[in-house]
């Protein structure tokens, strides 16, 4: 490091005043893109993405089609202003991995089986990014899922968890990402009580590295409270409408 | 043996519905002796079944079905048609003419060409093929008047009503005919255009508040408030 960053204060509070064990602000939405037949939008701390689903449908090109099952592509592009400095729209190294374990992560999700010969086509957007887009990438995406209508096994809610400044921290931000010791993003299906992803970059103990774990798999919970609730709310708003007009 | 919801509260996928004896109806899922949601719907407990009706899904084609569809090729042995589902549906000419079809002789556009909307049946769907169409039935065949309207499939028994109460409500205040496709395509087709405008605006409200009680009056009250605005 070149300069030292104080990543948690005395107090125990981090850079952006959030106790360890604290989540960023989440902002969900569902069903805002008219075109797409699934869609939700995220806002996690600086973090904004976008999710669109089309399908299912045809395969093209035909000859990728599973005979079995449905096919699940997934695209995690980020913006080339979603970044401090331009990023290249075009596919890095990284977003091509990225897209990978995204698509591994909710394939367990989705009844596939029951269409086969057809592909679910998922779009990942990150319009800003500020640490673990990754994670707030499955987490949108899984209610865009929901959204189009698709049979699920269970929503997947996704969190990271790491270690700054010798604490460790849930909901990495972009700093703690970079300047922190260690980032364990996880992906969680909580009535399933099944993990879809987990990765580790940095060093941690064993014993560090199970209680990360474990906070991220409550952050996971957590999140997914938020995602019910957002799936719920477009429908509860029109019930609710309808209902104050009822009584006038 | 509990249940972990109220009758016709909306759930999510995930949602752990039911424990013990119970079988597992439509958009559910058993996982031992847990029945799961498997769609964002509302519940419905009937008896030992557990259904949750959808608030939103696609069509997946089922024999005997009704749908509107679209031409979208023209073969030599047949029309690829477009029915809003995740699968293309085909027409063969034996199931659109009477007399036998001979394609040396026979130019299928004729008949059907691209982007003509047809009323057609499914008459074999499974999962190894295409669904495949019949027009060969009085009342199908190519719609040439009225308006389309598409609507989310899981919106159609809503349109319909219980026992068609609805769907002969909608028929009888705006003196349309309408033919529900099971797809989602609803044809309506009126006298004259502000009779479609109204039916189709009824269609609509009906998607947009599926889910809430007391419907079937409301759209009865917005239908003669727009007539009187005529």
């Amino acid at each position: 490091m070149t300069k030292e960053v104080r990543l948690v204060n005395k107090k125990g509070i981090r850079t952006d005043g959030r106790k360890p064990d604290e989540l960023r602000p989440i902002k969900l939405e569902v069903g805002i893109l008219s075109n797409a037949d699934g869609s939700a939008y995220i806002e996690q701390g600086k973090n904004k993405i976008l999710a669109a689903v089309y399908g299912p449908r045809e395969v093209h090109p035909r000859h990728l089609a599973l005979p079995d099952k449905a096919l699940l592509r997934c695209r995690y592009h980020m913006a080339p202003f979603s970044v401090q400095e331009r990023k290249s729209p075009a596919p890095s190294r990284r977003e091509v991995e990225l897209s990978k374990v995204i698509r591994e992560a909710l394939e367990p999700a989705i009844f596939l089986e029951r269409f086969p010969r057809t592909s679910i086509d998922l779009f990942i957007e990150v319009l800003q990014a500020d640490g673990g887009t990754r994670v707030a990438g499955i987490t949108v995406a899984s209610l865009a899922l929901a959204d189009a209508g698709l049979p699920m096994r269970d929503l997947v809610a996704a969190c990271a968890a790491g270690k700054a400044d010798g604490y460790i921290v849930l909901d990495l931000n972009d700093i703690e990402d970079k300047e922190g010791t260690a980032d364990v993003p996880v992906a969680y299906m909580p009535s399933l009580n099944a993990v879809g992803l987990l990765q580790m970059d940095g060093q941690l103990t064993p014993e560090e590295f199970e209680q990360a774990f474990n906070l991220a798999i409550e952050g996971c919970k957590r999140i997914y409270e938020l995602q019910k609730q957002a799936l719920k709310a477009k429908y509860l708003a029109i019930k609710e409408a309808v209902e104050e007009a009822e009584e006038k | 043996m509990p249940v972990f919801f109220e009758n016709r509260e909306i759930v999510t996928p995930g949602d752990l519905l039911a424990e013990g004896e119970y079988e597992a109806g439509r958009n559910t899922y058993r996982d031992d002796s847990r029945v799961y949601a498997c769609k964002l719907g509302l519940v419905e407990y009937k008896g030992r079944t557990v259904n949750v009706v959808a608030l939103n899904t696609f069509y997946v084609p089922s024999v005997g079905d009704l749908v509107i569809g679209k031409i979208v090729e023209v073969n030599l042995h047949g029309w690829t048609v477009d029915i809003n589902s995740p699968y293309l549906a085909t027409l063969r000419p034996s199931e659109a003419f009477n007399k036998p079809f001979k394609p040396q002789r026979n130019e299928l556009s004729s008949i059907l060409d691209i982007g003509d909307i047809i009323q057609a049946k499914v008459i074999a769907f499974d999962r190894t093929r295409n669904p495949l169409l019949t027009i060969r039935e009085p009342g199908l065949g190519k719609i040439t008047h009225g308006q389309i309207v598409k609507v989310s499939p899981a919106k159609i028994p809503r349109i319909i009503g219980r026992k068609g109460s609805m769907i002969s409500m909608l028929k009888r205040e705006t003196r349309c005919g309408i033919t529900v496709g099971q797809n989602g395509l609803i044809h309506v087709y009126g006298r004259n255009p502000e009779d479609e405008r109204i039916a189709v605006l009824a269609i609509k409200k009906i998607e947009l508040e599926a889910h809430t009680s007391g419907l079937t009056d409301r759209v009865t009250e917005m239908i003669s408030k727009e007539r009187g605005e005529e």
